[in-house]
């Protein structure tokens, strides 16, 4: 393992911002750090290049402790959010300036430094704008510049914060791809921070979903996708329709849903929960159907389905609006649900209901609230 | 058939922000009539004595002898103030501690204080029997009615230009460059050297400028401590004065006009330093 973090504990006075993080990424690896804003990504990046200490824990890199060293020997290259390139110097400059400032027995000659630089400005397509200085640089092209300037020293760690949260959503797409390309190219042990699931998604080997401080799941993409481990990664990745149910042999049940499409769970009998992506849901129009359609809008390639349960219950479901043509506003349907999740309450699930014994930090405890 | 055709008056844009006409006129007033106006006259007033006179006026031994004071002491005095001055303003940015506000505070003294005062007060210290003398004085190191004296009144009154220019730029400068550096390999002293000093550089330099131009000028602090004797501490301020009240008006304006053209042309310099040192601001977006 290139880098081991565990027990990592970052505290801002009475604010616990990183509560115990346990993580390994392996060589050449390229994570991504997932989680909405305030979970505490930013904090454990810039422990690992330095620039922040935690109260607790240990971080070690090829078995060496890397708490111990200063963030100038720490050999991670950082960019920053908004790059942070060092605007009175040209793009040359700029991504000459961590050769330039090694100590003199390491540091390498003038010609040995131009020669480094104009390969990877080759390398990263900026060859053009070698002599330009940052103002006179599009966000995607300061971005370049900024992975140039981190990979210069031939880091051993990458560490990119939110890459692409400035750009714009085709440029994003492209450096995406620019970027995975960099990444296998180049071999660096990567670690990105990010709040969109699709960049995590599409990028990364492992996504490591943060939530309040707490590493909430971590897994490979599609693992993650179809397999959220709780209902915090559950909500965060898109299942935003959530559903009292009954299990029953595995099964899930519940009146005017027909969940025969979801495989059978090793899950105890009694109440759960049911957590689905609007996309998964499908209305089918029935005489006696529980749900009543209120709303139809389009987005163009889908019909936004509002739906009303006659308890008062609303959700909403996405079907492709081509093969949608039989629905219209009053009809009665019960719901197909094609995928989804369950997790079961903590509280029926070990004890009677009249007695909850949930434990303080039960990582289903938040379902309390949400349950009727 | 004149209705069918719209003028051109409808189609000009407004401007965004009204009463520009009343606050450019007032300001173009204000700086007429304080700032321009004096200085012409007293343009008009050199011009009257003619080159060959202005030059012999001005390269008269007493002249020359005042001038040159001047001008050392002033760029001691500015050196004095570059030091400390980015001294003082680091130290208030960049750390914490007790009685930060009070030591803020202090800096703007020299600018609130009469200068006479401070004139008063510093050559009390220096004297034989204060304080500072006291130490000094036996030690061979004399500072009153020497150009050292001179250089420190004119430092005293105008270190708060470069505190107070380099300041503000030093706290909005984002740390993340710092980081960066740092993860770059470059330690504390490297950073400060390529990365934070280039980017207070021209405030630094409009510092440094101001605080010269205000020593050039410095009558009140300097007088008292110097001693003004002819052709040794006397400030070529002091000397115009002297050519007034000798009723040597055109003595005196040579005098003014010289420190004024040296004003100016410093100013010039700073700003040219200046504008190398935005080269980088670019010029699209
Ligand atoms: N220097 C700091 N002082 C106090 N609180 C901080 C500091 N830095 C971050 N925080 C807090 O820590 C939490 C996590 O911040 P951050 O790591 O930036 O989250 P993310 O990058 O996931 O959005 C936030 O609630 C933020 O307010
Ligand atoms: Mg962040």
């Amino acid at each position: 393992m290139a880098l081991v973090i565990e027990n990592l504990t970052r505290r801002f006075g009475a604010t616990e911002v990183l509560r115990g993080i346990d993580l390994a990424v392996a060589d050449r690896e390229l994570v991504a750090l997932l989680g909405p804003s305030g979970s505490g990504k930013t904090t454990l990046l810039k422990i690992i290049a330095g620039l922040d200490w935690p109260n607790a824990g240990s971080l070690t890199v090829a078995d060496e402790d890397w708490l111990a060293r200063r963030p100038q020997t720490r050999e991670t290259g950082f960019v920053f959010q908004h790059y942070a390139l060092f605007p009175h110097m040209r793009v040359r400059d700029n991504i000459a300036f961590g050769l330039t400032v090694q100590p003199r027995p390491r540091r390498p000659d003038a010609a040995a430094i131009t020669a480094r630089v104009n390969e990877l400005l080759q390398f990263l397509q900026i060859e053009t704008l070698a002599d330009r200085y940052p103002a006179e640089l599009s966000g995607g092209q300061r971005q370049r510049v900024a992975l140039g300037r981190a990979l210069a020293t031939s880091p051993r760690i990458l560490l990119l914060d939110e890459p692409f949260g400035a750009l714009d959503a085709q440029v994003r797409r492209d450096l995406r791809r620019w970027l995975r390309h960099v990444h296998e190219a180049s071999g660096t042990t990567t670690i990105f921070v990010t709040h969109d699931q699709e960049e995590a998604f599409e990028l990364a080997d492992r996504v490591v979903v943060m939530g309040a401080g707490r590493i909430e799941q971590i897994g490979r993409p599609d693992e993650i996708y179809d397999h959220p481990a709780s209902p915090f990664v559950a909500r965060f990745l898109g299942h935003t329709v959530e559903l009292p149910v009954t299990l029953q042999a595995g099964r899930v049940q519940a009146r005017g849903l027909d969940a025969t499409a979801l495989p059978r769970r090793a899950l105890p009998d009694g109440p759960a929960r049911l957590f689905l992506r609007a996309s998964d849901i499908t209305p089918v129009p029935a005489e006696d159907g529980r749900y009543r359609i209120t709303d139809l809008a389009s987005t163009g390639a889908l019909l936004r389905v509002r739906l009303t349960e006659s308890a008062g219950v609303e959700m909403d479901a996405e079907v492709p609006r081509r093969t949608a043509t039989a629905l219209a506003v009053g009809q009665a349907v019960h719901l197909r649900v094609q995928a989804g999740c369950v997790f079961v309450d903590p509280r029926s699930a070990t004890a009677p209901p009249a007695r909850p014994t949930v434990p303080a930090d039960a990582p289903l405890s938040e379902l309390k609230e949400s349950l009727p | 058939m004149t209705a069918s055709t719209p003028t051109a008056s409808v189609i000009r844009p407004k401007r965004v922000l009204p009463g520009f006409g009343l606050t450019m006129g007032l300001t173009l007033t204000y700086v007429g009539i304080i700032i321009l106006l004096p200085i012409i006259a007293l343009v008009l007033k050199g011009a009257e004595v003619g080159p060959l006179r202005f030059l012999e006026i001005a390269s008269a031994p007493r002249t020359l002898a005042a001038l040159k004071l001047t001008i050392s002491a002033a760029a001691m005095a500015s050196v004095l103030c570059a030091v400390y001055g980015l001294l003082m303003a680091w130290v208030l940015v960049r750390y914490d501690f007790p009685g930060k506000r009070l030591l803020d505070a202090l800096i703007d003294i020299p600018f609130a204080l009469p200068t006479a005062v401070a004139g008063l007060t510093l050559s009390a210290l220096f004297a034989g029997n204060g304080w500072y003398g006291a130490v000094l004085e036996p030690q061979g190191i004399k500072v009153v009615y020497t150009i050292w004296g001179v250089t420190i009144a004119m430092a005293f009154t105008s270190i708060p230009f470069v505190v107070r220019t380099v300041q503000p730029v030093l706290e909005d400068l984002d740390p993340q460059y710092e980081q960066a550096a740092a993860t770059l390999g470059a330690f504390p002293f490297t950073a400060f050297r390529r990365i934070v000093f280039p980017a207070i550089f021209p405030a630094f330099v409009v510092g440094i400028s101001l605080s010269f131009a205000r020593s050039l000028g410095e009558f009140g602090a300097v007088v008292f401590i110097a001693g003004n004797l002819p052709m040794e501490t006397e400030i070529a301020s002091l000397l115009a004065v002297i050519r007034l009240e000798e009723y040597d008006y055109n003595g005196a304006a040579v005098i003014a006009l010289t420190l004024l053209i040296l004003a100016l042309v410093l100013l010039a310099a700073s700003n040219l330093l200046q504008a190398r040192a935005m080269r980088y601001k670019g010029k699209r977006q």
